[in-house]
């Protein structure tokens, strides 16, 4: 047995090797959570922009559903998507359960929220400095919502990024519709609680330290992105 | 009463634009009551009146951006093509070239005919040298000149600013001012708030006078500016503090 030293040595060789078993949990990772943030984008984005920049009947309940389906338990996410795609269930027939799309779908119902209660926060912050100058332009609703969505979009990096971290650091609906089946199914966050119980504390950590390089990396990424735009005038 | 507010307004030969019976209440206060005026096609109309007389809220119910308690807002024949400056320019967080853009694809012109007309409004606006730079890191001057220019740019039957140089230098203003006095010439219909008399002086042809919420007297400038028969316009013109009661 390796006191913390001798792991964290070992858990850095396995990085610097670029183990093979590593990098495919690693690219599977972010394949599942890069597409369920996409797809949460698509759907997030205009419906928070819809939902901030218009007024409608039920516009106070959309937003009040919005931030409570924000706090949405991970774990009650992949109940309701495991019995969804279950054979027994009404998507059964698709085959989806134990695959990266049935942990993509979860994590994109984890995200989609989330994006679109940020988004509607930062749209309607806009178009409170907009809203008169589009009315006297004379702008239809769609042209309102894309030209918000457009100015909006630095500030908006860092709405999807808060979906990034929630995606890439979700494990408990993952590991019920995935399964956390070996070359198949299995992410960073499952193997780490999977082998941490094992005892093989190398891998864990070593997947630890990756995930928390990823996270610095796209955080880096975005605010130097977002920076850059600031001092340009356009965030 | 009768010297506070002179009630019946002038009527224009070729009005633009009616207001009747406008009025305006929120938070059970009403802001402007049953206001009756024209605006006379291709003249500068200037509005002008204390603070919280109600002039950038009768600005916005005619232009449309609010709905009137009461009353109404009518346009000689069909609604005419306008546009509004605000006091603060609301300038998109995009270059200058592409605020223009912007307003241009609004009134749904092509690509090519956005370029041109673009062009033209920034050579304009004397903007030509800052067309790509971020239209929110211009000077006060330039951001006014370029939402001025905006507005001008898709043609508009009538014009409306609110206070467009208030809190601008000399040079900026003229500059301003030559891009209103252009687009007048030009026949657009000027609507504008100002605080400024000799601004006034200088660009008006009608003036409506505003007190409290109400038109205390309207007419052609040399007349309104030369001889008010309202007190507070008269207080007003002759920079007096009017002090009497508030109507």
């Amino acid at each position: 047995m390796f006191g913390f030293d001798g792991i964290m040595a070992e858990a850095l060789g396995l990085i610097l090797t670029w183990d093979r078993d590593l990098s495919e949990i690693v690219l599977l990772s972010l394949r599942v959570t890069l597409t369920a943030v996409a797809i949460a984008c698509l759907i997030g984005l205009p419906l928070g922009a819809i939902v901030g920049a218009l007024r409608f009947r039920g516009r106070g309940a959309m937003t009040v559903l919005l931030n409570a389906l924000m706090g949405l338990p991970p774990v009650v996410v992949g109940l309701f998507v495991y019995l969804t795609l279950s054979n027994a269930g009404p998507l059964g027939g698709l085959r989806l359960l134990y695959t990266p799309t049935a942990m993509i779908i979860a994590q994109t119902i984890l995200v989609t929220p989330i994006v679109a209660a940020l988004t509607k926060q930062v749209i309607e912050d806009l178009h409170g400095e907009y809203a008169e100058q589009f009315t006297s332009f004379g702008l239809s609703a769609r042209a309102r919502v894309s030209a918000l969505l457009w100015d909006a979009r630095y500030s908006l990096l860092t709405v999807a990024l808060a979906g990034f971290g929630r995606a890439v650091a979700e494990v408990g609906a993952v590991l019920i519709v995935g399964g956390n089946i070996n070359h198949v199914t299995r992410v960073i966050t499952t193997t780490i609680a999977l082998e941490t119980s094992k005892g093989n504390l190398e891998l864990a950590l070593a997947l630890g330290v990756l995930l928390l390089g990823l996270a610095v990396i796209v955080n880096a990424g975005v605010m130097a992105l977002r920076a850059s735009a600031v001092r340009a005038a356009y965030a | 009463m009768r010297d506070l507010v002179i009630e019946s307004t002038e009527t224009c030969a070729n009005p633009i634009l009616t207001a009747r019976g406008l009025s305006y209440a929120t938070g059970g206060q009403t802001l402007l009551h049953g206001i009756d005026l024209e605006i006379a096609r291709g003249r500068r109309t200037m509005v002008m009146g204390a603070n919280g007389a109600g002039k950038s809220l009768l600005l916005r119910l005619l232009h449309g951006l609010l709905p009137p308690t009461s009353g109404e807002v009518s346009w000689q024949g069909k609604p005419r093509a306008q546009a509004m400056v605000f006091q603060r320019p609301v300038l998109l967080r995009r270059s200058v070239l592409a605020n223009l853009r912007f307003a241009l694809k609004v009134r749904g012109l092509g690509w090519r005919a956005r370029e041109a007309r673009a062009r033209e409004a920034l050579d304009m606006a004397h903007l030509v040298g800052k067309a790509h730079q971020p239209a929110r890191l211009l000077s006060g001057g330039e951001q006014q000149r370029l939402a001025v220019a905006r507005a001008l740019v898709c043609e508009p039957e009538v014009l409306f600013l609110d206070e467009p140089t208030s809190s601008l230098d000399q040079a900026s203003t003229q500059m301003i001012e030559e891009l209103v006095n252009a687009a007048h010439l030009r026949g657009v219909t000027i609507v504008m708030v100002t605080h400024d008399m000799g601004q006034a002086r200088r660009m008006c042809d009608e003036v409506i006078f505003l007190h409290v919420g109400r038109v205390a007297e309207c007419g052609p400038r040399e007349r309104v500016l030369g001889a008010p028969r309202s007190e507070a316009a008269r207080a007003w013109v002759q920079g007096r503090l009017y002090t009497g009661p508030a109507i």
